[in-house]
């Protein structure tokens, strides 16, 4: 029998084992929906399409499988562009489909026409406009294949309005034939061996951990090699949870907002053992100092990514789990030596701090309190972009891997909410947070009506400081206290969530903060949680832009 | 210093944007950039010159194997290469007694005229890029009026190839 191409979408993305997309609809991809009407797949739909991009995302880092989403040509494609571009900074895999005008309209500036593919080609992992419906399974086959595999990222679909109609034999490929695509990459055992070497020898050496090891399930693995040779680990604000914060060998964050230990610990290190990291320069600081006295061994799936910011002494090129597990066997046990006394000092010396006394309601114990009551719990800890992400980066205990979900390469304010409804999806059983700042939830608020059709219970904690606060520290560090459009005025978001059927509760002492949290945990419903808190509250230490990782100020 | 890369691609819609879409976005210098198919029609070969150093032409190389229709770069710089560029060149030649000079030029340089207005000679040349250069920096006193080049095109001396079939280099 033959299939439309809308059912031979359907049929390839249950296929693919998809029980859930982000959607929204019109007139491009009329067909589809009229097929998605007949089939089991779970279809939830956002109230924006960069809702339907950050939803799927955020499915794909609580789930670890491929988030979809999927919106009609012209407007609705464009839509989708910055949850593309977040997703391709961070290697998230995603498959993203949109509608097309029909082949023979496609150049002639039709109605609701935008060249989606030309438009995505810096922001996706590769892109597909399908002219022929007999191409559309293997299209799809090779989508998922791309977005999943090597380096993760997000793949787009272009699918013409005739295409979608157009009937064909339907048979779903077993395998992928792509000559110019080989993602399965092992280490040399060459490159295994001088990295234990080095390892042998080093004296002061630190673990830095990227989300690499998230992507590639490598949180054993990395904590059998620190463990091993007593290393102490750093994380990057996209391996949050990696490495249990609670261990003894955790530093926490390194780099711009990152722990004063963990930046001295790398600054002094003489070996930097880099894993699934891409030496981003909110991490480094200035390249030039950055852990000047290391040897570096880079371990990584990416060979572009090895020498690219920073010189790199031994390159193991592979899958990051695969190259830690043996080079666990390889290398032997370490004793503890003065390093590890260096560091217990300056963790005793520059913990992270803040001053509970003066001023108002502090958001780094909103989020102490978040994270305490949260610690025995399946939890997913989404966040906006600010000061509020590093707060929750620096003040929440995570010791599970894919529990924190936040926009790290692009850093895309609007990101953690529908992120958050993505995750509540993905995981129904997980406490669900979305920290969020009073700018931030502003940019996709209206993906609170999906989080209320769809019955998802997402706590939203609004760190309210009337204050778009890290521009706003920014100038006040960098431009004399010339504020310029960094204050900024909100709904009340209690009453706002109660127009929307979610429930709202404020907060301006810290003594209502634990039982806020509760009722909120509590409540079947989603809840925004508007926390009025200090006004100018800075994030701190702080690296200055382009300074030492160990020139910190308030470190 | 200057590189010449031979790359294979799939010959697919949208591949040269891809390659030209990467250099740009990542601010690498093209010089030129010369494309057609191969022996095999599924498969386009890209020879494209690209200013750099060392370490500009292995991030070219890594990212341009990370587009997923590129199958195979050469860098056959410092490899044993003819390499051919054509030129077609017009050139002011209202002056009729200039005339002779500039055949005497064209002559030398194993061009050829292969258009004769009233004011202007049109030449044809191939030849390296040196050669090439050459000829452009010997008619400029005549006045050019345009050039058309077509970018290098190399391949390898011998029984060495870049093809599909013959083994990475790196
Ligand atoms: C889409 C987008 N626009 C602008 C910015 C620049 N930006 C970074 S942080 C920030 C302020 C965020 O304010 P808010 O959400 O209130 O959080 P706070 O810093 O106060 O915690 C801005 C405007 C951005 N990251 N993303």
């Amino acid at each position: 029998m033959k299939l439309t191409g809308a059912e031979i979408l359907v049929k390839s993305l249950e296929a693919e084992g998809v029980d859930t997309i982000f959607g929204y609809p019109g007139g491009g991809v009329l067909n589809i929906y009229d097929a998605l009407y007949d089939c089991n797949l779970n279809h939830v739909l956002t109230r924006h399409e960069q809702g339907a991009a950050h939803a799927a995302d955020g499915y794909a880092r609580a789930t670890g499988k491929p988030g979809v989403c999927l919106a009609t040509s012209g407007p609705g494609a464009t839509n989708l562009v910055t949850g593309l571009a977040n997703a391709y900074m961070d290697s998230i895999p995603l498959v993203a489909l949109t509608g097309q005008v029909a082949t023979n309209f496609i150049g002639k500036d039709s109605f609701q026409e935008a060249d989606i593919t030309g438009i995505t080609l810096p922001v996706t992992k590769h892109n597909y406009l399908v002219k022929d419906v007999k191409e559309l399974s293997r299209v799809i086959k090779e989508a998922f294949h791309i977005a999943t595999t090597g380096r993760p990222g997000p793949v787009l679909i272009d699918i013409p309005k005739d295409i979608s109609a157009t009937r064909t034999d339907f048979e779903y490929p077993e395998t992928v034939n792509l000559r110019g695509y080989n993602p399965y990459v092992e280490a040399g055992q060459e490159q295994i061996n001088l990295a234990a070497q080095a390892i042998a020898g080093a004296q002061r050496p630190v673990i830095y951990a990227g989300g690499g090891i998230i992507a590639s399930h490598a949180s054993a693995e990395l904590k059998q090699l620190a463990e091993l040779i007593l290393a102490p680990v750093t994380t990057t604000l996209m391996a949050m949870g990696c490495f249990p914060e609670n261990h003894p060998l955790s530093l926490g964050m390194l780099g711009m907002h990152g722990t004063a230990y963990a930046n001295y610990a790398v600054s002094d290190c003489d070996l930097l053992i880099a894993v699934g990291a891409r030496f981003d320069d909110r991490v480094t600081g200035n390249v030039a100092t950055f852990a000047p006295d290391a040897k570096i061994i880079h371990i990584d799936i990416d060979p572009a990514e090895m020498g690219k910011n920073v010189r790199v002494d031994i390159r193991v090129l592979g899958d990051v789990k695969n190259s830690l597990a043996r080079l666990v066997e390889r290398v032997s046990a370490k004793m503890a030596t003065e390093w590890q006394d260096k560091i217990a000092r300056w963790k005793k010396e520059h913990p992270l701090s803040y001053d509970q006394k003066c001023g108002g309601l502090k958001p780094q114990y909103v989020i102490e309190q978040i994270s305490e009551l949260t610690k025995d719990r399946e939890a997913k800890i989404c966040t906006e972009v600010g000061q509020h992400q590093m707060w929750a980066a620096q003040y929440y205990t995570f010791t599970q891997p894919r529990s924190f979900i936040s926009s790290g390469g692009l850093g895309t304010m609007g990101y953690g909410f529908p992120s958050s409804i993505g995750a509540q999806v993905g995981c129904p059983d997980a406490t669900v947070f979305n920290i969020a700042g009073d700018g931030s939830i502003q940019m996709n608020i209206q993906e609170l009506a999906t989080a209320v059709q769809y019955e998802l219970p997402v706590n939203v904690a609004i760190m309210n400081n009337g204050f778009l606060g890290m521009v706003r520290q920014w100038q006040e560090m960098f431009y004399k206290r010339r504020y310029c459009n960094v204050e900024i005025t909100a709904p009340d978001f209690v009453k706002l969530a109660e127009a929307y059927g979610a429930e709202g509760i404020r907060v301006t002492e810290a003594a209502q903060v634990k039982p806020a949290l509760e009722q909120a945990m509590a409540s079947s419903k989603p809840v925004f949680l508007d926390f009025i808190v200090e006004k100018e509250e800075n994030v701190f230490p702080m690296v200055p832009p382009g300074g030492s990782l160990n020139k910190m100020i308030g470190g | 210093m200057r590189h010449t890369l031979a790359v294979l691609v799939e010959n697919n819609p949208g591949v040269l944007t891809r390659v030209a879409g990467l250099f740009s976005r990542r601010g690498y210098n093209i010089d030129s950039l010369a494309v057609g198919r191969t022996e095999n029609p599924r498969i386009s070969r890209m020879t494209i010159v690209v200013e750099g150093d060392d370490l500009v032409i292995e991030q070219v190389t890594k990212q341009l194997h990370k587009l997923v229709d590129v199958l195979k770069i050469s860098d056959i710089t410092s490899e044993e290469y003819v390499d051919r560029e054509l030129m077609l060149i017009k050139v002011n030649s209202a002056d009729q007694s200039l005339r002779a000079e500039i055949m005497q030029i064209v002559d030398i340089f194993r061009a050829r005229i292969v258009d004769i207005g009233r004011k202007s000679l049109t030449i044809e040349a191939t030849g390296d890029e040196g050669k090439i250069n050459a000829l452009e920096q010997s008619l400029r006193p005549f006045g050019i009026r345009e050039v058309v080049r077509t970018g290098k095109i190399a391949m390898l001396r011998g029984q060495k190839s870049t093809s599909m079939e013959s083994k990475e280099e790196e």
